[in-house]
């Protein structure tokens, strides 16, 4: 079990995170690292791709959570891409679909970026 | 019914033990195991996915319970009966409250009650005892419905 974490530059200043596998207790300090370092940056306009992550648990949702909280403390914002029903439906019954930017396609996310 | 699928359906029944280790490279172990005991049953796919995801919650919040260190031996304990599976989570730590599922998921600053609400919403029972000497148990059940 593993995440594969891929950090690129995209248009303007906004950075796109490609995360591979999966993201549970073990996984989520790597992705909490790179999205860290990129707030330390001061890259406030994230798109986190999970088009590849195939099971995300609530230590995962929490380091998207953080993320958001601080890019918003900055003016930025985070979005998501996710396409798989199964985190769809996490996302969902939880409610944060109603504070992230759920996207299918990383287009789409980028171009609703504040 | 032929004597063969009877066996198939009588061997479904059963209950697995497992331990592992309370620390946070062994939740991914805990999960998939469990997954395997839901398959004997009529579970759809993404019920089992909902159990996988509760179960790996319930050792989580052992793991973080115990300062996101090392929770000692976390006892997973699977009962496969005639509709139902349940499970059975013990440790030795003080354990995490559980809260209701609320209407509309969970306060956006409260982050912590992520994986008890995720447990609550994913499975149909859950039952939480906790004993400062005797540590914490957690039973929980998903019925199956096809």
């Amino acid at each position: 079990m593993d995440i594969k974490v891929n950090v690129r530059e995209s248009e303007g200043d906004a950075y796109v995170v490609d995360l591979t596998g999966e993201i549970d207790v073990y996984t989520s300090p790597k992705v909490k690292d790179a999205i860290t370092e990129l707030i330390d940056q001061e890259h406030y306009n994230l798109v986190i791709n999970l088009e590849k992550v195939r099971y995300i648990d609530s230590t995962g949702l929490g380091v998207l959570i953080g993320g958001l909280k601080r890019v918003r403390e900055h003016g930025g914002s985070v979005n998501l891409v996710c396409t798989n029903p199964q985190i769809k439906k996490i996302f969902d019954i939880t409610g944060l679909v109603k504070i992230f930017g759920i996207f299918d396609d990383e287009q789409s996310a980028m171009k609703a970026l504040v | 019914m032929n004597a063969s699928t009877h066996a198939l359906e009588v061997s479904s029944h059963g209950t697995v033990e497992l331990k592992i280790p309370g620390r946070a490279e062994w939740v991914a172990v805990a999960r998939l195991a469990v997954a395997a005991v839901a398959s004997r049953l009529r579970f759809s796919v993404d019920e089992i996915e909902d159990i996988k995801l509760a179960i790996a919650e319930a050792c989580t919040n052992s793991i973080q319970s115990a300062g996101g260190v090392d929770a000692g031996v976390i006892e997973i304990v699977c009962d496969a009966l005639e509709n139902e599976l349940r499970v059975t989570v013990r440790d030795r730590s003080p354990g995490l409250h559980l809260e209701p599922v609320k209407p509309g998921g969970i306060d956006e600053g409260r982050t912590e009650e992520l994986g008890v609400f995720l447990i609550r919403a994913l499975m149909d029972s859950v039952d939480y005892t906790s004993d400062p000497r005797r540590g914490t148990e957690l039973v929980m059940a998903k019925r199956v419905t096809s």
